[in-house]
C-alpha cells in the first residue's frame, strides 16, 4: 500500500492554504491530519479530500514556560472541525493574557504557520493556527 | 501463565542527583537483588527503563552497560524500554509477562532517569518529544500545556467554575505533599497549603508551579520471578494479580482529554486478570504528573464517576487513612519524577505497603494495591495490580 497523503503532500497543502485529509469510502468518517488508515474503522479504501477550515475551539491552554528555543506566552488549543476530526495548532491574533475559558466553544478559521525552533523533526514546519472569526 | 511474585526492591533517593544514570540504577538495583536474598549472577534477563539518556549524557543503548554495572551473567539479554513516563512500568510488565510465559525464572526489570542534568528548556524540549511530533509538539505543545487543555475541557464540559476546579486540583498538591513530608526518599519532604499552589509562577494556563511534578534524577529497580520461586527467595513475595497496557495515539484522535481511554483499557484488562474490581483497591500509587492528572486518573481507573472525582482530595477521601489512599509516597508531585524510573518506584511503594514497611506513611491493612503509569500525553498507561 502507498501512503495516501503523506507529511510532504500535507505541508504543501497548507502552503497553499489547503487543508488535505482523508475520506473513508468504507465508513465515511473524515481524517485530518492524514493517517495510513481511517481513525474510525481502520479501513485502507481513502481518498483525498479537502476540509472545509471551520470549526470550534474545544479546550486551549496559555504557555508561559516555553520549550528551548521557542518565546512563551503563546496559546496552544484543540479545535473540532465541522469535518468532524479534532485539530491542535495554535490559537493566533489574539493576546494570550486575555485568552481565557470564553475562548471554548467559539467558531475559528484554519490557517497555518512556520514555526522555528520547535522539537519536531524539521527545522522550519507548518502548523495549523486558529483565528476567531 | 504462572504466578508471578515481586521479591526485593530498591530505589535512590528522588531528587538533584550528582550520579550517573549507570551509577544511580545499580544503587538501586543491587539494593533489590539483595533484597531477594540472590546475586547478580542469578539474573537472568534485565528488562531496563530510560527515556532521555541521549539528551542527558549522551549516552543511548544504555542497557547493556546497566547489565555490565550489576554484573549479571552475559548471557542474560538486556533491553531497553521506552515509554515515556509509562517507561519503567511496561518493562516490569514485560518482565512479569515472560516470567509468566515460563520464559524466566528470576529477571530484573525497573529504570533511570538524570531530567535535572538538562535544565529546564531542554527538559521542557524533550520531554514534549513524548507529543507527536509532526502536529503537535510541532505547535510548542508542552507536558504541562497537554494537562493544562485537559484541565480547561474538564471545567468546560462538567460546568465548574475554574476557581473552584483549580482549588480542589490544589488540595491534590497538598495531599500529596503532606504525604511526601513523610518518604525520607521523596524529592521534596515539606508540607505547602492551597495558597502555595494558587501562588506559584504560572506555567501553562491554569496550571501553576506547584500543579506540576517536578523534574528529578533516581532510579528503582525491582526483582520479578515464579511466585513459587519467590516463595523460597523471600518471606513476602508481592504477587502480581493483573497488568494492563493501552495506547492513545496523538491528542488530535484522543479528542476528550478528560476521558483517558488508554487508562480505561488498561485498567478494565488488570482488574479483569486480577479478578477484582476499583472496590477491591487498599492503596493506589497512580500518574499525578500534574495535579489535574490525578483527578482523571481516579475517575478512570473506576473509583470514581466521570466528573465526580475532582474533590477527592479536598474530602480527604484519597489522603492517608481515606477510602483509596492515593499516593502514599507522595506521588510524582512530591516524591519527584525521573521519568525512566517512575514506574517502578511506584511498584517499590506498593509492594512496601503490602508488607507494611511504610512507617509513618503505612495505610493501614492494605492487602491490594494497585500501580498506573501514564507515558505522554496520554500516550500510554500501564496499569499493575499486585496483592499480598
Ligand atoms: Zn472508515
Amino acid at each position: 500500500m502507498e501512503y495516501r497523503v503523506t507529511y510532504q503532500q500535507y505541508q504543501q497543502g497548507l502552503e497553499q492554504g489547503e487543508f488535505v485529509g482523508l475520506k473513508c469510502n468504507e465508513c465515511g468518517a473524515v481524517t485530518f491530519p492524514p493517517l495510513g488508515v481511517c481513525r474510525k474503522c481502520s479501513g485502507t479504501n481513502l481518498e483525498q479530500t479537502q476540509m472545509s477550515g471551520m470549526g470550534i475551539v474545544k479546550t486551549f491552554t496559555v504557555i508561559r514556560v516555553p520549550p528551548e528555543g521557542m518565546k512563551a506566552p503563546y496559546v496552544v488549543a484543540m479545535v473540532k472541525l465541522d469535518e468532524g476530526p479534532y485539530v491542535t495548532g495554535n490559537l493566533v491574533g489574539i493576546d494570550p493574557d486575555k485568552t481565557d475559558m470564553d475562548i471554548i466553544d467559539k467558531r475559528v478559521k484554519l490557517g497555518s504557520q512556520v514555526i522555528d525552533g520547535n522539537a519536531g523533526p524539521e527545522n522550519k514546519q507548518r502548523v495549523l493556527t486558529f483565528e476567531l472569526v | 501463565m504462572r504466578e508471578v511474585a515481586v521479591c526485593g526492591v530498591g530505589m535512590t533517593k528522588f531528587g538533584i542527583s550528582e550520579k550517573t544514570n549507570l551509577e544511580m540504577f545499580a544503587e538501586a538495583g543491587i539494593e533489590a537483588i539483595e533484597g531477594s536474598n540472590i546475586e547478580p549472577k542469578d539474573i537472568e534477563a534485565l528488562f531496563f527503563g530510560n527515556c532521555l539518556g541521549d539528551f542527558e549524557e549522551g549516552q543511548l543503548h544504555m542497557a547493556p552497560f546497566a547489565a555490565a554495572e550489576l554484573g549479571l551473567p552475559r548471557s542474560a539479554p538486556a533491553t531497553r524500554f521506552e515509554s515515556a513516563c509509562a517507561t519503567a512500568t511496561v518493562a516490569i510488565r514485560h518482565a512479569a509477562l515472560l516470567v509468566g510465559a515460563g520464559v524466566y525464572d528470576v529477571v530484573l526489570a525497573g529504570g533511570t532517569e538524570r531530567a535535572t542534568k538538562m535544565g529546564t528548556p531542554l527538559a521542557t524540549k524533550t520531554f514534549a518529544m513524548a507529543s507527536q511530533a509532526q502536529h503537535e509538539s510541532a505547535a510548542g505543545m508542552t507536558f504541562p500545556g497537554v494537562f493544562a487543555m485537559a484541565a480547561h475541557m474538564y471545567a468546560s464540559k462538567y460546568g465548574i467554575a475554574l476557581g473552584e476546579l483549580k482549588r480542589h486540583m490544589a488540595e491534590v498538591s497538598v495531599k500529596n505533599h503532606y504525604h511526601g513530608s513523610m518518604n525520607p526518599k521523596a524529592h521534596f519532604q515539606k508540607e505547602i497549603d492551597v495558597d502555595t499552589v494558587l501562588s506559584g509562577m504560572m506555567v501553562a494556563d491554569p496550571l501553576q508551579l506547584f500543579d506540576c511534578c517536578p523534574f528529578s534524577d533516581g532510579a528503582a529497580a525491582v526483582v520479578i520471578a515464579d511466585a513459587a520461586k519467590a516463595r523460597e527467595l523471600v518471606k513476602k513475595p508481592i504477587y502480581i494479580a493483573g497488568t494492563g497496557q493501552a495506547y492513545g495515539g496523538p491528542l488530535y484522535l484522543q479528542e476528550d482529554l478528560t476521558r483517558v481511554r488508554a487508562r480505561e483499557l488498561a485498567s478494565k484488562q488488570a482488574y479483569r486478570e486480577a479478578g477484582l474490581s476499583p472496590e477491591d483497591i487498599d492503596v493506589v500509587e497512580l500518574h499525578d504528573c500534574f495535579t489535574i492528572a490525578e483527578i482523571l486518573a481516579v475517575e478512570s481507573m473506576g473509583f470514581y464517576e466521570f466528573g465526580k472525582g475532582f474533590d477527592a482530595a479536598t474530602k480527604g477521601e484519597t489522603r492517608l487513612k481515606g477510602r483509596v489512599v492515593v499516593n502514599p509516597s507522595g506521588g510524582l508531585k512530591a516524591k519527584g519524577h525521573p521519568i525512566g524510573a517512575t514506574g517502578a518506584a511506584q511498584v517499590t511503594e506498593i509492594v512496601e505497603q503490602l508488607r507494611e514497611e511504610s512507617g509513618p506513611r503505612q495505610v493501614e491493612g492494605a492487602r491490594v494495591g494497585m500501580v498506573d503509569t501514564l507515558g505522554g500525553d496520554f500516550g500510554t498507561v500501564c496499569n499493575i495490580i499486585l496483592r499480598s
